[in-house]
This record gives structure tokens, C-alpha cells and sequence, in this order.
């Protein structure tokens, strides 16, 4: 009887252990960075969290559901559903509606270099200095909208990305250089 | 000339239609009301514009510079005015519009200057290389790779053997057969100059059985130096690893190029477009097509680039009927257009037109292994078939995709009627987009992180920056009022001493 209960009290504080160093362990720390991958690293924070690792952990923490990414979409709600072991249902719609890839666009002619869409743009895909005309890196940029908002002068742009992009790039104006 | 012939593994006979349109002497196209040449008509960067709207330019004059090592320079195909730089539909199999320079000819087809450079066999090859890429050669069997890269890959590797490849294995097409009838001495010298380029010890030109006429002609122009073989015809022969296989029993390993086992190959149209471009410095500005199939008149053209498909056509008397397709290339590999605005490019080979299409529904596949029995590259099409339906990118790579030739032999056995190949073009068109896009986020992931990381740092810093501050500031007022306080207190000591003292007294 008594061996029974040292069992018992033993494997109550071994589950207890386990349970507390859950969220330590480098097998959850590997699964976070797994989400991660699977999320499109746009940075847009649509998801309500200040970026997708962000998100990511807080999917493990079970504190969001997965399907608040409007950029990743369907697909990556299915495959967020696949690895997490859960049920896909269709993206929410007070985080945002699925569309195809953007890129923003800054109208040079327009642009007085407040350097305000550098400040927030999440990934550093604007090059620019103060009062120097801006311009978006195109091959950076993640559509994630953040620089729309605090420009003072609206030249900000977004524009759908063509996919196939070795071709047709944007569906901007051609730039000659001579 | 003994060479000992072998064989590629699969691969089929089919019927080559070549008769239509290979005994006709080549056509010169006249010149059409409109050229539009598109930035990339070759695999690599596209070129970038160095004209603009409304200005005049001459007949092989570039238009627009190559934009890195794999990519080359364009050159307008005639004189006249530069009317728009915007996107166009170009030859492509998901009809996408891509930017394009569109030239008004002026009729006059007067040329820039150009720079002949007679010593092609005793410059440096360097130099060589050099005029070739500034012509804009590409490959133009098909795939459109810039030459000068596989001429440099020649150079930093010891070439044992420089194949020319005018197996013009898919049906229909006879351009090249055309080609080497006509001007048997430019591809005679044209490979003796690659050879000199790439440094090659032996030279082959590799030819099918059913062109007798080429053969002669060429064999009137060679020496002991280059050796002519006539290989049995097969489809997809003409492709750069059968070819190989087929000329000195050698495998291209997976994934690898020809010249890790000491082998350069360039087609007949690539030697004879460098041969004129080296020895009359005429840029690649136009190129034999065959347009062939249901037109009145089936026969080959020489094509300035950038001519409309449907001009080439009305030059051989097409009709539009109800019912037809149009095939950019041959039946096999080509793709199907719907818009005949769309220009001829460097790799443009071939217009058929033609109404015996598969138009077939697909039914399930049987299990039959035909494909498997055919394929050239020794794949499984019918795993790969599977894998690509259910979008299994590792399996597919797994099963090397990628080492498909897409040459359609799997689509043409199979009893089902499944457009095997183009599951597997899709399926490829696929992990190369999934792949671009991982690729970004992974940099975004980066850049993301490290702007973090920065914030975090420059915050930390402020911080630390104000808090020394406020300590500095700190220490200043109470020392400055310490100060005051004792020099107040000294005052006063000095000036109520007797104060003091009367307070002691009390």
C-alpha cells in the first residue's frame, strides 16, 4: 500500500515537472520555429501580435487560433492545421480577407523624405534619408501595408505583385535608365 | 569518323512530317508594320532599355544592355522609331505580358556601324567570347541560354569534345536542317571557331539519318578536323543529354551540366549566328523559323526577331478556321498560343498550325508503365504523376523532377490521354515559385529580426544614454547647490559673526 502511494506521489511530481518545463523544453522551441516557418513572415501584425514569431509563439501558448494570418491564407492555414494536429477552418475575418501578393510602390515625384514609411516598415525594405527621395526594395518588401498609413502625402502605392515574377515584376510604369 | 555509335534509353519514332516543309528554299519575311522585341527573350536577367520612346535607332544597334553575367544585350532588328516601352504579350506559356521595346520600321533597314573581326581563329578566346556576347547569341535550340556562358565554362574547363548539335529531332520543325543546306559554311566555320573559343580537341557535328541533303553539304565543307556523324532517328535525340549518351556513351550526371565530363554543346543556328555575328558583325537580329502544319504554303522563313507570329503565317498563306491551334515550336515540347500578336524571339522555332490536337479528355491512369518505357531520363512519370497531383514537392524532388526534359513522350503513350508533362512543367513552375518565396521570407524573417534587434539595442542605448545624463544632472545640482548653500553659509558666517556671538552670549 504504501509502496503504491510513494509510486503515485512520484509520478504526480515527475507529470508536474514535465508540465512546468513544457514550454522549456528545445522540443516546443523547435515546434515555435516550425510555425514560424510556416507563417509568410510578411510582419504585418494583421494577426494582432507585432509580427509572425510573435504569433507563432503565442499559437503554442494557445493564446491566438491559426487562422488569424491573412497573407499566408488558406494555404497556410492548412499547413499550420497539418503540423499542429488540428481542425482547418477558414481565416477569420476581423484579421483581414486573403488577396493576392502586394508590394508597395512610392511615388518618387511626391515623396518629401519624412522618413516616416522607413520608421515602420518592419523588414528595412525602404532605402531613403531625411528630405532624399524614398524608394521601396522591391525584392524586400512583404506587402505588409505598414508604410501606407503614416505617410503624410499619400505616395505610397501598393501594387499587385505578378506571379511567375521572373518576367513581370510589377505592374508599375517601366523606369528607362539611360 | 569511326565513332562508335550509341544509344539513349526510351524514346520513340514518331512520324516527322519533315517533307513539308524541308525541300523549299527559305523565304526572306518582308518587314512588318510593327517589331516588338522583349527584354528577355533568353534564361537569366533581362536586358535593360537604353533607348527611349521616340527616338530613332539603326539596324542592329542596341536597344537594351545585358543586365549581368547570364544575360545578354538586344539589338533592334531593323531601322526605324522606338514607338513604346510597355508590356506585351511575348511567347510564353502562361500568356503573361512582359516589357517589350516596340519598333515602327522605317523601310529604309539602314545599318549601325559594325565591326567585322576577320582573325576568328587567332584572337585571344576571351576576346572572342566577348563579341559573341555583345551580338546577344543565345542558344537557339530551344532553351535560350546565353552562349558566352557555356563558351566561358569551355574556357575554365578542359573540353574534350565540342558537339554541334543539328538533330532536329521534333517533327514538323526543319529550320535547321534548312539552315545547314543553305549556309553549310557558316556552321562548318562556325564550329571551328567555337572550337577555337572553348578550346575543344575534338569536334563533332552530330546530324539524323533523315538529312541526307545537310549531310552532303557539310561533308563537302569539312576536313579531317571535324567529324560528321549521322546518328538514327529517334525522338528526343536532339536533346543536349541524349545527344551525348548517344555520341560517346557518357551520362550527364544528375543535376550536373555537360561540361563536368569534358563536353560543350551548341546547336547548328548558335555556331552559324556567332560565325556572322564574329565575321561580319552582324548581331543576332534574325533567325530561320519553320511554319509548318495546315497553311497553304508550308516552308521556312528567315524571321528579323520581333516579327509577329501572325506575319509569318500570312506568309505562308494561313487561313484562320475554326477548330485550330496554334503551336509555338513542335507538337511535342511546343507551347499553345491564343494571341498570334505575340513576336518571334531567339528561340522561336517553329509556327505550327494544326487542328489534329489532343483534345481528348483525360481518363485515370491504368498502370500500364508505357511511360516509364519511354522515358529518356530513365524517371518514373507514373509516381511523379501521382506526387505532382497531390502537390508532394519532396517526393517530386525525390523522384528528380527536375532531371525532366519535359520532352512529352510519356504524354504521347499514354493510353489514358494524360497530359503527363504538363503536371510536371506545372508541378516545376511550382517549387521554383514556393522555393522564390521561401527565399524572401526567410529574408524578411532576417531583416525583421535584426531590425528588432537593432530597435532594441538603440533603445537600450537611449536609455542608458539618459539615465547618465540625469545622473550627471543629479550630482551637478545638488553639488551646485551644496556650493550655494556653502558659499551663503560662509557669507553669512562672515557678515553675522557678531550675531553669532551675541546668540552664544544669550
Amino acid at each position: 500500500m504504501i509502496g503504491i502511494l510513494i509510486i503515485l506521489i512520484f509520478a504526480i511530481a515527475i507529470a508536474l515537472l514535465l508540465n512546468s518545463s513544457r514550454s522549456q523544453t528545445p522540443e516546443q522551441d523547435k515546434l515555435v520555429d516550425r510555425v514560424d516557418a510556416l507563417l509568410p513572415q510578411t510582419q504585418c501584425g494583421q494577426c494582432g501580435y507585432p509580427g509572425c514569431k510573435p504569433y507563432a509563439d503565442a499559437i503554442m501558448h494557445n493564446q491566438a487560433d491559426i487562422n488569424q494570418c491573412p497573407p499566408g491564407g488558406r494555404n497556410t492555414i492548412r499547413k499550420l492545421a497539418n503540423l499542429l494536429g488540428r481542425e482547418i477552418k477558414p481565416l477569420n475575418p476581423v484579421h483581414g480577407k486573403e488577396g493576392p501578393k502586394k508590394i508597395a510602390y512610392i511615388d518618387e515625384d511626391i515623396c518629401i523624405g519624412c522618413v516616416k514609411c522607413i520608421k515602420a516598415c518592419p523588414v528595412d525594405a525602404i532605402a531613403g534619408a531625411p528630405k532624399l527621395m524614398h524608394t521601396v526594395i522591391t525584392e524586400e518588401c512583404t506587402g505588409c501595408e505598414l508604410c501606407v498609413a503614416p505617410c503624410p502625402v499619400d505616395c505610397i502605392s501598393m501594387l499587385v505583385y505578378v506571379q511567375g515574377g521572373r518576367r513581370v515584376k510589377l505592374e508599375a510604369p517601366m523606369r528607362v535608365t539611360v | 569518323m569511326n565513332r562508335e555509335l550509341h544509344s539513349f534509353p526510351g524514346g520513340l519514332q514518331i512520324p516527322p512530317h519533315k517533307e513539308l516543309s524541308n525541300s523549299k528554299t527559305s523565304l526572306i519575311t518582308p518587314l512588318p508594320e510593327r517589331i516588338i522585341l522583349p527584354l528577355q527573350q533568353h534564361i537569366g536577367s533581362p536586358a535593360v532599355p537604353i533607348v527611349k520612346t521616340g527616338e530613332k535607332v539603326l539596324k542592329g544597334q542596341v536597344i537594351a544592355r545585358a543586365s549581368g553575367y547570364v544575360s545578354v544585350p538586344i539589338h533592334a532588328s531593323t531601322s526605324g522609331r522606338i514607338i513604346d516601352i510597355g508590356n506585351y504579350t511575348v511567347p510564353d506559356s502562361l500568356g503573361l505580358k512582359a516589357p517589350c521595346i516596340v519598333i515602327e520600321p522605317d523601310g529604309d533597314d539602314a545599318w549601325f556601324e559594325i565591326k567585322p573581326t576577320r582573325d576568328y581563329l587567332s584572337i585571344d578566346p576571351k576576346a572572342l567570347q566577348e563579341v559573341i556576347r555583345e551580338a546577344g547569341i543565345v542558344g537557339l535550340g530551344g532553351a535560350g541560354f546565353p552562349a558566352h556562358v557555356k563558351l566561358n565554362e569551355g574556357m575554365e574547363n578542359i573540353v574534350d569534345t565540342l558537339i554541334i548539335n543539328g538533330v532536329e529531332c521534333e517533327p514538323y520543325i526543319s529550320c535547321d536542317d534548312r539552315l545547314i543546306r543553305e549556309k553549310p559554311g557558316y556552321i562548318v566555320n562556325g564550329a571551328r571557331m567555337i572550337r577555337h573559343a572553348v578550346q575543344a580537341k575534338h569536334c563533332v557535328i552530330a546530324l539524323e539519318e533523315d538529312m541526307p541533303e545537310a549531310y552532303a553539304a557539310l561533308k563537302e565543307l569539312i576536313d579531317d578536323d571535324i567529324e560528321l556523324v549521322q546518328l538514327p532517328v529517334k525522338y528526343p535525340q536532339g536533346g543536349e543529354r541524349q545527344l551525348i549518351k548517344a555520341l560517346t556513351g557518357k551520362e550527364v550526371p544528375s543535376g550536373g551540366l555537360p561540361i563536368h565530363i569534358g563536353i560543350v554543346m551548341h546547336n547548328v543556328g548558335t555556331a552559324a549566328a556567332a560565325y556572322r555575328a564574329v565575321t561580319r558583325g552582324e548581331p543576332l537580329i534574325s533567325r530561320y523559323i519553320t511554319v509548318s502544319g495546315e497553311v497553304k504554303d508550308p516552308r521556312n522563313l528567315q524571321v528579323l526577331l520581333g516579327t509577329p507570329v501572325k506575319h509569318c503565317a500570312d506568309q505562308c498563306g494561313y487561313e484562320v478556321k475554326e477548330g485550330q491551334a496554334i503551336i509555338l515550336g513542335g507538337p511535342m515540347m511546343g507551347m499553345y498560343v491564343n494571341n498570334m500578336l505575340m513576336p518571334v524571339i531567339k528561340t522561336t522555332n517553329c509556327v505550327l498550325v494544326t487542328s489534329t490536337f489532343n483534345q481528348q479528355p483525360e481518363m485515370p491512369c491504368i498502370r500500364c508503365g508505357q511511360c516509364a518505357e519511354v522515358c529518356p531520363a530513365e524517371l518514373l512519370p507514373q509516381q511523379l504523376y501521382w506526387y505532382a497531383r497531390a502537390k508532394n514537392h519532396d517526393r517530386l524532388r525525390e523522384y528528380h523532377l527536375f532531371d525532366c526534359i519535359e520532352c512529352g513522350c510519356c504524354s504521347y503513350v499514354c493510353p489514358s490521354n494524360i497530359q503527363l508533362v504538363q503536371y510536371y512543367r506545372k508541378a516545376k513552375r511550382q517549387i521554383m515559385q514556393d522555393e522564390q518565396t521561401m527565399s524572401g521570407a526567410n529574408r524578411a524573417r532576417q531583416h525583421f529580426i535584426s531590425r528588432n534587434d537593432r530597435l532594441a539595442r538603440e533603445a537600450q542605448e537611449q536609455n542608458e544614454e539618459m539615465l547618465a545624463e540625469s545622473e550627471t544632472d543629479e550630482t551637478d545640482k545638488q553639488s551646485f547647490i551644496q556650493a550655494a548653500v556653502e558659499r551663503t553659509r560662509a557669507k553669512r558666517a562672515q557678515m553675522k559673526k557678531p550675531e553669532k556671538q551675541q546668540d552664544h552670549d544669550e
